[in-house]
């Protein structure tokens, strides 16, 4: 009954809903064995404990870990934070529109691309060898942070550098004819305009940060016993906990691997879900 | 009114030194960091560079080509690596392209109404931010079994090809290999894809469309004739973009390649990447196969570099439109 | 209204344009420009859209600087003091010469913080609530906002806050305001509501007024100056000054035809 043509664009149509449907499809998959998997592991020892050799058949958690994680985010956030805003502010308020920032821009998305096993080497280079132009402080949660706030660093540029833009220029206007100088105008009217934008974009950065693995075990290793240095081993973190023990044979351990992406993957669903929220308030 | 009145003073007084030299140098300061970013992409460059330079005098350009990678006799070369790098990264762009595109259309179309093409949207930047890690954990868990059945399909068919192809005596896919790997990046890469091609979409002229549906053609006519080719330079675009990521994604092809020292023409078999070589070998070597991991690094951090800046700039110019 | 309230003792010029030409970049924005501004009084610059009234209004507290290719000839003096003078700070300058803009734009900050931003800039160390309230009464918005000064700012309606603006504007306790169009966006009693503020205000303040409005400009005004655009030989616009005199005689027996044409409402 139906020409060609109809045909066609029901068959094409049809092709297009099973590309989406299977995005869907992965997302579901991934999620609920996350969750499963990792749920039902869920109990307070997963945050006091340490993590278990193999040969230990039950229990353990990843306090350390989880500790590790959050110090050498922290760092990152440090470094990447003050690093990001001050070149932003410099796109947006003072180099709009010049050739400089339109490079800075350039160079800003070319640094997202850099892989981050690479960013691990470079982390490796400056910190971590004892050789060569390298602070030499050998495997630590500080040479971590770098390699993480290098990851960090794009994404706090070009977040920070929007939220700054999408501040009216009537207000600089305003600022600035009651007689403020450029530094009160941005420290006193702009900037804390964007700060809520901003804070989105930094806890989006923190959510990836957190979760990942390459260029963590290129500079802080692993271990199983609480972390008592900034600048020596071990700094075990989650993500490279997930790394060790979903390769190794323990069943237990691998049920702690399952855990620690539950909380990775929590951690980017919460982070998206506030972002989101926090975007159509401001519309 | 106790009304304040108009400073009578007309003198403009001079601020201080201190206000002045704040306000230049705050500026200065803010340059400092923008331009920050560009050095510190040349430091990662440098630094990469400078702990190659052993492996480089050793090997040369060679290298690249050479496929013995030997810590016992310090002899290395990149090629299975460099192989399973560009194999990996090119399977995931064949099956990640026309599904990716696909829902850049279901999103940039009106099939559905926005409230559904919302959730797509979001279950786009949820696949494009759960951590690299956790793909890898979930293709141990699924996907090497399910593609342990498709491989053994594919080899039961389409064996004759050398791309098919297993050993003389292997009559089953083991498991981890290249195929798992270019599975798991398409589904990385499949966010990139779509956000950007559905950006490139959106933006074409609404005129074009009603331009093409005003003279009777179908919407699949459109799309096809008219929407696709005037989205190319963005679809193009965002296919280098994943491109880009694809060459350097470590963990989740670490956990499923399968780690294997030799380059093999069937995609059925364990392979290995420069990143998972990097990942894998990085924190107990020293010596000249530290310095050769570092010259896969500098040869990775180049290939990225290129497709990334080209990237960027048929991304520009298509935003600039 | 406007010829009994003005002070017949011989005014003293606040600022001084003595053939001022305004460019930027090669675009040439006004041509010749030489106008005395008298001491709290209100001025009005009046002219059709283009004809640089608000660019002019902006070389008085040096707001064009931010303007990339900005650049002016000849002379602005305020008391005296030439402004474009490299000893003159234009920070400093904005902080005597302040300013009111066409769109109300507080910060997003509470009532309070708007008016105490300026005091608290160049470290005010008066009784600053003490100030706010003074302020706020000055700028008649005192009676509506005192139950509510922690509120934001942005949640006033548009005329209240364009008055905020001024109250902010006046808590700095400047020498002149200069006001682009302040009434543009607002409703006709909000209008009027700051028509009758700049009566109050001109007791203390120089005002410089710019408004598209000719019917405000002949109601609030002291003096009026009346910009018009011609074409160059290139076929650039450039604006020029064609009239400038009391308010009544440029309403009532203007010299120029344009401005005949223009205050009958013949054109622009």
């Amino acid at each position: 009954m139906s020409s060609p043509r109809t045909l066609f664009a029901i068959g094409m149509t049809g092709l297009t809903f099973l590309a989406a449907a299977i995005a869907l499809l992965i997302l579901v998959a991934i999620l609920s064995y996350v969750v499963i998997n990792g749920g039902s592991r869920v109990s307070l020892d997963l945050f006091t404990q340490l993590p278990p050799v193999a040969v230990i058949k039950t229990g353990g958690g990843f306090g350390n870990a989880l500790i590790g994680t959050l110090m050498t985010v922290m760092i990152a956030v440090l470094l990447s934070v003050p690093f990001g805003i001050l070149a932003a502010i410099y796109l947006s308020e003072f180099g709009r529109e010049t050739l400089f920032s339109s490079i800075v821009d350039f160079l800003t998305n070319v640094l997202s691309g850099v892989p981050s096993i690479v960013v691990g080497v470079f982390a490796y280079g400056v910190i971590v060898t004892k050789t060569g132009f390298s602070l030499k402080l050998g495997f630590s949660a500080i040479a971590g942070g770098v390699a993480l706030a290098v990851l960090m660093l794009p994404i706090v540029v070009r977040t920070a550098a929007e939220a700054l833009e999408s501040v009216p220029n009537d207000v600089r206007q305003a600022a600035i004819g009651l007689g403020a100088t450029q530094f009160q105008t941005v420290f006193r009217i702009v900037l804390p305009a964007a700060i809520p934008s901003i804070t989105t974009g930094v806890m989006l950065a923190v959510a990836r940060a957190a979760g990942e693995t390459a260029p963590l075990i290129l500079t802080t290793l692993f271990g199983y016993s609480w972390i008592n240095s900034l600048i020596a081993p071990p700094t075990p973190t989650l993500s490279v906990l997930v790394f060790n023990f979903a390769t190794g044979p323990s069943r237990n351990q691998q049920q702690l691997a399952w855990a620690a992406s539950l909380i990775l993957v929590a951690l980017v669903l919460i982070t998206s879900l506030l972002s989101r929220l926090a975007i159509r308030r401001k519309v | 009114m106790s009304a304040a009145t108009g400073n009578p003073s007309s003198a403009i007084s001079q601020r201080s030194a201190t206000s002045k030299t704040l306000d230049t140098g705050f500026i200065l300061l803010t340059r400092i960091f923008a331009a920050g970013v560009g050095i510190l992409l040349l430091w990662i460059a440098i630094i990469v560079g400078i702990q190659a330079i052993p492996a480089i005098q050793t090997f040369g350009l060679g290298f690249i080509t050479s496929s013995t990678w030997n810590p016992v006799k310090d002899i290395y070369g990149a090629w299975p690596h460099v192989y399973g790098t560009l194999v990996s990264a090119s399977i995931a762009l064949l099956l990640a392209l026309p599904v990716g595109v696909g829902v850049a259309l279901f999103l940039s179309e009106d099939f559905l109404p926005a409230r559904i093409q919302n959730i797509l949207v979001f279950v786009l930047e949820l696949l494009a931010a759960i951590p690299s890690v956790v793909y890898g954990f979930w293709g141990i868990v699924v996907l090497i079994p399910t593609m342990r059945y498709v491989g053994g399909l594919l080899n039961r068919t389409l064996g004759w090809l050398p791309l098919f192809a297993l050993p003389p005596g292997q009559t089953e896919v083991t498991g981890p290999g290249m195929h798992v790997a270019g599975v798991v990046l398409a589904i990385m890469i499949l966010p990139i894809i779509a956000a950007i091609s559905r950006d490139a979409l959106i933006s074409v002229a609404p005129e074009l469309r009603q331009a093409a549906l005003g003279l009777g053609a179908t919407r699949w006519e459109t799309i096809l004739k008219i929407m696709l080719p005037a989205a190319s330079s963005g679809i193009v675009g965002g296919t280098m973009l994943a491109l880009g990521r694809a060459l350097g994604e470590t963990m989740a092809v670490t956990m499923v390649i399968g780690n294997a020292k030799a380059a093999s023409t069937s995609v059925l078999l364990p392979a290995s990447t420069i990143a998972s070589l990097l990942a894998n070998e990085f924190a107990e070597a020293d010596g000249l196969q530290l310095s050769s991991l570092m010259y896969t690094a500098l040869i990775l951090f180049g290939l990225t570099l290129l497709v990334n800046v080209l990237a960027e700039v048929i991304v520009r110019r298509f935003r600039q439109i | 209204m406007s010829s009994d309230t003005k002070s017949s003792s011989p005014t003293e010029t606040v600022l001084k344009t003595e053939n001022a030409s305004v460019y930027y970049g090669n675009f040439r924005a006004l041509q010749g420009i030489s106008l005395d501004i008298p001491k709290q009084q209100i001025t009005a610059l009046i002219g059709p859209s283009g004809c640089g009234k608000s660019t002019l209004l902006r070389c008085y507290n040096r707001l064009n600087d931010l303007v990339k290719g900005f650049r002016v000839e000849g002379k602005i003096s305020y008391h005296g003091q030439d402004l474009y003078a490299p000893e003159i700070d234009p920070v400093e300058l904005r902080r005597r010469i302040g300013m009111v803009f066409q769109k109300p734009n507080p910060f997003p900050k509470s009532i309070y913080d708007n008016i105490a931003f300026g005091p608290r800039l160049v470290g005010y160390k008066g009784d600053m609530d003490d100030l706010v309230e003074r302020s706020l009464k000055q700028s008649a918005l005192w009676d509506e906002v005192k139950d509510k000064l922690k509120q934001n700012g942005a949640a006033l309606s548009g005329g209240q806050q364009q008055r905020l603006c001024i109250a902010r504007a006046i808590a700095v306790q400047p020498d002149v305001i200069l006001m682009d169009e302040p009434c543009s966006a607002l409703d006709p009693i909000s209008t009027l509501r700051i028509e009758d503020l700049l009566q109050e205000l001109k007791q203390h303040y120089t005002i410089i007024i710019v408004t598209h409005n000719m019917q405000q400009a002949s109601r609030v005004s002291d003096m009026t100056a009346f910009f018009n655009v011609e074409m160059t030989e290139k076929g650039g616009r450039v604006g020029h000054l064609v009239e400038y005199s009391e308010t009544q005689r440029i309403f009532q027996s203007p010299t120029e035809k344009s401005t005949q044409e223009y205050v009958s409402g013949r054109f622009g």
